[in-house]
């Protein structure tokens, strides 16, 4: 009885639209969360109206003249709705934004901003779409495996940012920056967010852990000079042949004539 | 019989010892010759010697990384000190490579003094080979010589390029990479030859054994046998020296091997060995512990070969794309060839070179004196292309550091070099050879009429003369003692025709001393001397009024 039931259930054009339906509320459901376990979870709603005000002030006056009075983007700039809190504190905190002119790439420049001023900036992006949140402890606590993130890095960043994270060129004057000098949260920010040329390290490719590990490798290197001496910028055999050139065979040279000028 | 018995005692160990061994090897008779060659005091012949002091540093220190390397390609697990790869998997080359730089006592600081003196014996060998050119050092009877020292040097890259890869880390690898690469892209046996060459397919498990026998063995061994035949022939043609009073073709002027240059020389090795401690103390060279170990994965941004290798890079790199096309199943990829074509020629014009500026100019004599690179204007020029041609391939090795330093565009650098690789060479010649040709007339205008003192005299017709002073007769002697060829022309042999070769001959001759400056000769210097003579005498004759 059931049987027969349901099997005509399913031949009728209702039937269909329940199958769609159901079909359709399992994929999107997974997706999105699948999507909020694979991207960061949604925004944590911590931000005060006054605080996402002050920031959207803040936008006005510094920002929206190339992104737009609702972020919605210019010309001159992209949108940011949905770019989220880790891209406003990855951009201003590293001075890239506001940027001084355009070209191939953002400079990092001083930064403009005090730290308050970029969370409630942050805050009123973050406030208009859901985005990547500022990455927490379980990324940036720098106590990962040390061998195991310099092995990552060797494999995923090395072709850009050189072996020892002394940056490398792209093309058309696009640059990987160096590394030394990144914090932990600017680097984690950057996997996560894929700024500029950079491509994104989600948490499906890299994982947390993994992010951290890579971290903690970078934060051996910044905090660990060359037992060999002074490592000439650590750009490798270039600098090394000049100091051979002009600091080595140089000063043997000028040992040379001051042997050979006695004769005079 | 006493007497003799304490003269004996008189000349006491040293000279019975010399005794013992003279009477045994008849050794007396070599050092006397030997130690009465003539070195010429000048600091450019001293290049070369930095060469051979950075050889002996090379063979001592080298000898100390033997004792402690293992060049196997053997997986092993890291466990020593270097916390970022403990735990890591690498080869035993690598592994015992970090050894050495962090366990075994001495090991970075011998490291180092090996890695900084190899750099520094090929930027020797290569300056000694400039001065050796620009001042026509490489003529008769020397054009051997020359070929030797060239081979020498080729050799000095060999041998870098060989221990460069031997650490199997990641920049060593991608080198190696790099040279697989360019072995694959030789038509028809490419794949061949790489494959016997690393024993399969790259990386394989060979090819750092198989360089360190070519590193430690084959090649030093051959630097050692060129370096004996250069040494030799060093002695039998005795040195060159710079021209200058009493200096002639004949002869050489300098002090005796023995004692003086044995002192200089032997303190001058101390201080060349003194100052690769001293730089290998303070800089870091090749930090292998930053690459890692080599794993054909990963790629590092900034990969650049040692300076000497640097050249061939930059050509790879230099290389226009898109040229490559197909014979049959053959890919014919243009952008490794013409590169490889391009280098392979420029090393053999240099090799070849004395010989053909000796058919150019067809003189058959011997050159002890040097030339002044002025004094030969278009060798000098052609040396100055060659250098710049060099130069640019060099500093296309380094496009992508330029690029990011200098913030600027890698395609534009890029794009920039090429077309300099083909410009600058022409202006670096015209440039150079007017340099040169000023500078000859430059020099004929002060053996004839003497320096511009600033001296301003009033004759007493109211006439203002700039009194010149005369050159004395030493500086003289460098301004006029070089020969001028005169072009030649094609002349018909002994059948009467003028063959092909001969007006080639006519033509280069024609290119190299079209425009010559001759030197002043004697008959000129004296009559503006006696010139000179009567203007002096008038000045005097002035000044002497002018106190009446």
């Amino acid at each position: 009885m059931l049987k027969n039931k349901l099997n005509g259930l399913r031949r009728s054009p209702k039937g269909l639209v329940v199958i769609l339906f159901a079909g359709l509320l399992v994929v999107g459901t997974g997706y999105t969360a699948v999507n909020a376990a694979v991207n960061t979870s949604p925004q944590a709603a911590s931000h005060s109206a006054a605080q996402i005000n002050y920031g959207k002030k803040l936008f006005l006056s510094n920002c929206a003249s190339c992104h737009g009075k609702n972020a919605e983007g210019t010309a001159n700039g992209p949108t940011l709705i949905g770019v989220g809190e880790a891209s406003v504190d990855f951009q201003v905190s590293t001075g890239r934004m506001p940027g001084a002119s355009s070209g191939p790439q953002m400079q990092v420049k001083p930064v403009q901003f005090t730290n308050d001023e970029i969370a409630a900036m942050a805050a009123f992006v973050g406030s208009l779409a859901t985005g990547p949140a500022i990455p927490g402890a379980e990324y940036t606590s720098g106590n990962g495996d040390i061998q195991k993130g310099g092995e990552l890095f060797r494999v995923n960043c090395a072709m850009c940012h050189n072996a020892a994270g002394k940056g490398g060129a792209l093309t058309e004057g696009k640059y990987a920056p160096e590394l030394m000098h990144s914090s932990a949260k600017t680097i984690a920010e950057a996997m996560i967010l894929g700024p500029q040329n950079m491509p994104v390290f989600n948490d499906a490719n890299i994982t947390p852990q993994e992010k951290n590990d890579i971290i903690t490798y970078l934060q051996y290197l910044q905090t660990h000079s060359s037992a060999g001496g002074d490592e000439l910028g650590g750009l490798g055999p270039v600098t090394e042949g000049l100091l051979a050139w002009l600091g080595l065979l140089g000063l043997i040279i000028a040992i040379t004539i001051w042997l050979g000028a006695k004769s005079n | 019989m006493s007497n003799t018995a304490t003269a004996k005692k008189k000349n006491g160990f040293l000279a019975g010892t010399a005794n013992y061994v003279d009477e045994r090897v008849g050794v007396a008779g070599v050092l006397k010759e030997f130690g009465r060659k003539i070195f010429p005091d000048h600091w450019s012949f001293m290049l070369g010697e930095v060469a051979l002091y950075s050889f002996l540093v090379l063979l001592l220190s080298g000898t100390f990384l033997t004792f402690f390397f293992q060049p196997s390609m053997t997986d092993v697990v890291y466990n020593g000190v270097y916390a970022p790869l403990k735990g890591a998997h690498m080869s035993i080359a690598y592994a015992s490579s970090l050894d050495i730089t962090f366990e075994v006592r001495g090991g970075l600081l011998m490291r180092q003094v090996h890695h900084w003196s190899a750099l520094l014996f090929v930027a020797a060998a290569g300056l000694h080979m400039l001065r050796v050119f620009f001042t026509g050092a490489f003529r008769k009877p020397r054009e051997l010589n020359w070929v030797v020292g060239f081979v020498l040097f080729v050799l000095g890259m060999a041998a870098g390029f060989t221990g460069y890869s031997l650490p199997d880390d990641l920049l060593s690898g991608n080198g190696l990479r790099i040279i697989d690469g360019m072995i694959k892209g030789v038509p028809f046996i490419g794949t061949w030859i790489s494959t016997l060459l690393f024993g399969g397919e790259f990386p394989g498990h060979s090819i750092v054994g198989r360089l360190y026998s070519l590193h430690i063995m084959l090649v030093p061994a051959l630097i050692l046998v060129f370096l004996a035949i250069h040494l030799v022939m060093l002695v039998l043609h005795k040195h060159t020296h710079y021209s200058g009073a009493g200096r002639k073709d004949t002869n050489v002027v300098g002090y005796p091997l023995m004692p003086v240059y044995v002192a200089k020389a032997g303190g001058f090795f101390f201080i060349v060995f003194g100052v690769i401690m001293l730089i290998a103390s303070f800089f870091t060279i090749n930090p292998i512990w930053n690459y890692g170990g080599y794993d054909p994965s990963p790629v590092s941004a900034g990969t650049q070969p040692d300076w000497y290798i640097g050249w061939l890079d930059g050509a790879l790199r230099l290389a226009p794309t898109h040229l490559e096309f197909m014979i049959g199943d053959n890919t014919l990829s243009m952008n490794i060839l013409l590169p490889l074509v391009i280098s392979l020629v420029f090393l053999a014009l240099v090799a070849l070179y004395p010989f053909f500026e000796n058919w150019v100019t067809g003189d058959k004599r011997e050159h002890h004196v040097l030339d002044r690179p002025r004094n030969a204007p278009v060798r000098t020029a052609i040396g100055a292309a060659g250098v710049t041609f060099y130069a640019v391939l060099w500093a296309g090795a380094s496009t992508d550091l330029i690029a990011t330093n200098f913030k600027m565009s890698l395609n534009q650098v890029l794009v920039t070099m090429q077309i300099s690789l083909i410009i600058l060479p022409i202006v670096a010649f015209m440039v150079t050879k007017r340099i040169c040709l000023s500078l000859q007339r430059k020099d004929r205008e002060i053996a004839l009429h003497g320096r511009e003192s600033g001296r301003i005299v009033r004759l007493p017709h109211g006439e203002y003369i700039e009194v010149h002073e005369a050159a004395n007769e030493y500086d003289l002697f460098k301004l006029v003692d070089y020969k001028d060829y005169q072009p030649t022309l094609a002349r018909p042999n002994a059948e009467g025709k003028i063959t092909i070769s001969a007006r080639l001959r006519a033509t280069a001759s024609r290119f190299y001393f079209k425009d010559s400056v001759s030197p002043a000769t004697m008959t000129e210097i004296e009559a503006n001397a006696h010139h000179a003579h009567e203007i002096e005498e008038q000045v005097q004759k002035a000044i002497e009024n002018q106190k009446l």
